[in-house]
Order: C-alpha cells, then structure tokens, then sequence
C-alpha cells in the first residue's frame, strides 16, 4: 500500500502558498479541518481562495484565518454567524461570491467526478444566474456551473488509514467527502489513523485514491455552534 | 392574530403521513413540534441526516451531530447520513415531498425572496435557492406585514429574490394564502379574530377574498 502518512498539520500544509485556492470542509464548526487551519494562520499564508460552506465564527474555524487577513476570497452558501466576516465584507476589505449550497457542494462532486460543469435549476432569475449560460431541458432553465479548480482540499474524517482511505463521524461528514474528490492535492485530518487493514473495506466512504496527504490530529475541540438540549423527563 | 407557534401548528395540518420534509429555519424548524400523532414523516437536514430527531438529553450532546441549523440533535431508529452532494441529489429530483421555508418577500407570482438586504445584511441563500427551484410543493411560513406595519405580500419583491415563480402557499400570522399559477394572492383562512378587510389592508399584492372566508381550525 502507498503510504500517505506524513507527521502533522504544519507537514501537511508545507507548500501552501500565497494566493492559491483551498477547499475546507465542515458545516459550520461541524467537521471542520481544526488543525489544518491553526497550522495556515501558524504559518500565516495569505491571499487564499477559501471554498467552504462557512466562514466559520469570529474566534474559531476560517474565523481565525479572517481575523489574521489571510482570505482574499470566500466561496460560501451561508456566511452569519461572523462579525468580523461582515464587518470585511461591508468594508470591502473581503471578497466573496455567494452560491447556493447544493451548487457548491455539486460543483465539487463534478470536480471529483472528472465533469467539468453541472446544470443546476438553483439561481435561475436572480443575481446568481446574472453572466452564466442556461439551458432548457424538458421546459425548465438550468443554469451552467463550473465544476470547481482547487490546489488543495483539506477535509477532516473521524478515521483514516495510511493508505488514505477515510470514514466519517454522523453530520461531520457533509462536504468532507465531496471536497476530499476535488483537490489537486488532498489533506485529510482524523482523530484515529490506523494501518492498511483495519477498516473494513466496505466502511470506506473516500477511497484512498482521492487522499494524498494524512495525519492523525489530536486534542480535538470540536466546539459546538448551538447546543439545545431537552430536559429529562 | 397567530404568533410564531400558531403559524407553525397551522403549517404542520399540511403534513401528510409519509412525507420526507425539509424544514428550514426559525418559524418552519417549530413546525416538528406540532406534527400530529400517528402521522409517520421524515425530517431531512440539508447537511446530510435523514429521520432527524430531538435535541439530546443535556450531556449527551454531540458535536458531531447536528441540524442545518447548527442545533445539537439525535437521530431516530431508521435514521441516514450522506454528505451534502447527496442531500441536494434528493432535493433536486424531487424525493422531498414538502419544504417549508422561511421569506422576507413573496410576491404574487410566487417568487420569493429570503437571503439578502443590498448594504445592509449578507448571510447567503445557504441551500435556500435549491430547494425552492426544485422542491414541487413549498410552504412559506412568514410574517404578513414588517414591524414598520408594510406588507411583506407584494406585486413585486423589492429585494434580491432567492427563486422565480415557485412559491404556491403562504402562511403568516393573518392567514392562509394561496398563490394563484395566473398571479395574485387568493385567501383561503383567516387567523382566529382576523378580518378579511385587515388582511386586504395588510396585502399589497394583488389579493383575491371571497366575503366570507373560513376562520383557521388550529386544532
């Protein structure tokens, strides 16, 4: 088996320099590449094209990466939950280009699936249709989206092999898989790595093929964006 | 005149028993807690759950585990997990039977707006503007008028709209509305103590009331 090991965050995200495209999974704060992220503001690598659902929150996830300046441009469905992202992107000090969520995460799905655009009927008649081609198919419009082009994808999985192959935890899972297709060059972070062997192939959900990069990260935070809960009867 | 709960137990008498539903958030997320006994639904969350269920017990909250609302939940027996291409393969072919969201502006051709204020606010449509252009059967659970008393039931939406001619039902604190496929607001109930003249005043959109419109049956 190829061993796609390597030792920690900062190894991992070694040649990520200015000014390139990265994908980052999670949904919210959920699934989220933690260490990857701290070892990007460590490193302080600016001018990013940042892909993800989310921006994260003021003081964790992209959040950090916003405070620190080092994002040029977000690429997001649903940014609330930030001031300091707001307060950039009144400013003008931020770009970024809103899309709808299923277009993002199929705009990876193509990417990883070797199709360069998908038709969506998400966005026909408003701003997000505005410069893009469309195409009727049995009567309704579609709009032409781009699969997306990035250098890397870092994803988190709750369990991983050296081999790259990966297993998601419950709602972690979300873009993770979808992104982990579509990088150039894909990091993955678990909480668990373990050998060739140990998980049952048929448990795979991202085949090692998609992973070039894997450590195991530790001291997850894993904080939670809204906790409810309901009384003990 | 209903309150948020009132709107939401009006909107869950729409539930039918085997639906799948998506329920978006703020108003539609109270609609769970009003679906009747012995009606069987699933309950999607865009980030990737099929058969969401409550929020946990206190400490047996997970983190890994959550709705589209960033709200800590459980599953239920028969429960499932995807990621988020997947969930949007299901709303886009239509294996959603009911979607009940949120709006700032609907207008009386059944658009809809709900993801922006130009300078003012920017969130984002997160998966709003693929469930409305795909979903076949949308609710929109919504305040009738803004805090300034103006119709938020316009001839026109006044904001950057989320979809085109897609909205056929609207339920807000007054009443029950139909959109017609030809244009125009059509009443169907009123809220309990409601006046069909306060809903015309309250409707800037092109209305359509009979004189005597049927008062809603919450129970």
């Amino acid at each position: 088996m190829i061993n796609k090991r390597v030792a920690d965050a900062d190894e991992a995200i070694r040649d990520i320099i200015d000014g390139q495209t990265i994908m980052l999974g999670g949904f919210g704060l959920c699934g989220i590449p933690e260490k990857c992220i701290a070892a990007l503001v460590k490193k302080g690598v600016k001018d990013l094209t940042c892909i993800s659902n989310n921006a994260g929150v003021d003081d964790f996830g992209i959040g950090l990466m916003l405070k620190t300046r080092q994002v040029k441009k977000m690429v997001s469905s649903y940014v609330g939950e930030n001031a300091e992202f707001e307060r950039q992107l009144l400013s003008g000090e931020l770009e970024v280009e809103l899309i709808p969520q299923g277009t993002l995460a199929t705009r990876c799905m193509a990417a990883g699936y070797g199709m360069p655009a998908i038709f969506t009927p998400a966005g026909v008649g408003t701003e997000v249709a505005e410069g893009k081609e469309i195409r009727n198919f049995n009567g309704k419009d579609y709009l032409m989206e781009y699969a997306f082009d990035a250098d890397f994808a870092i994803v988190k999985a709750w369990k991983g092999d050296t081999a790259g192959n990966l297993i998601f935890r419950s709602t972690s899972r979300n873009f993770n898989p979808v992104m982990a297709m579509a990088g150039k060059i894909t990091i993955a972070e678990v909480e668990e790595l373990v050998e060739p062997g140990e998980l049952d192939p048929d448990h795979i959900h991202t085949p090692g093929v998609y992973v070039h990069r894997i450590f195991q990260g530790s001291d997850y935070e894993k904080r939670i964006e809204q906790r409810t809960v309901r009384p003990r009867s | 005149m209903l309150d948020k709960n009132g709107i939401a137990r009006r909107i869950a008498k729409e539930i039918r028993d085997g639906y799948y539903v998506n329920l978006g958030i703020g108003i539609p997320t109270l609609v769970a807690n009003y679906i009747p006994e012995g009606v069987n639904v699933v309950l999607q969350s865009e980030n990737g759950l099929l058969g969401m269920g409550p929020f946990p017990f206190e400490g047996e909250e997970d983190a890994d585990m959550i709705n589209a609302g960033k709200q800590t939940i459980t599953t239920l027996p028969g429960s499932s997990i995807f990621d988020s291409a997947m969930s949007f393969g299901m709303i886009r072919s239509q294996k959603i039977d009911l979607t009940i969201l949120g709006a700032m502006e609907v207008s009386e051709n059944g658009d809809i707006a709900n993801w922006k204020i130009p300078g003012k606010m920017v969130k984002g449509m997160g998966g709003a503007m693929d469930l409305v252009a795909s979903a076949k059967n949308i609710i929109v659970a919504m305040q009738h008028v803004n805090k300034a008393g103006e119709s938020k039931l316009l001839a026109k939406c006044s904001l950057p709209l989320t979809g085109v001619n897609c909205i056929r039902k609207v339920v807000t604190e007054l009443a029950v509305l139909d959109i017609l496929p030809e244009g125009g607001f059509r009443l169907i109930e009123r809220a309990p103590g409601v006046s069909v003249d306060y809903i015309k005043q309250s409707t800037s959109g092109k209305l359509f009331a009979e004189a005597d419109v049927k008062e809603m049956d919450l129970n």
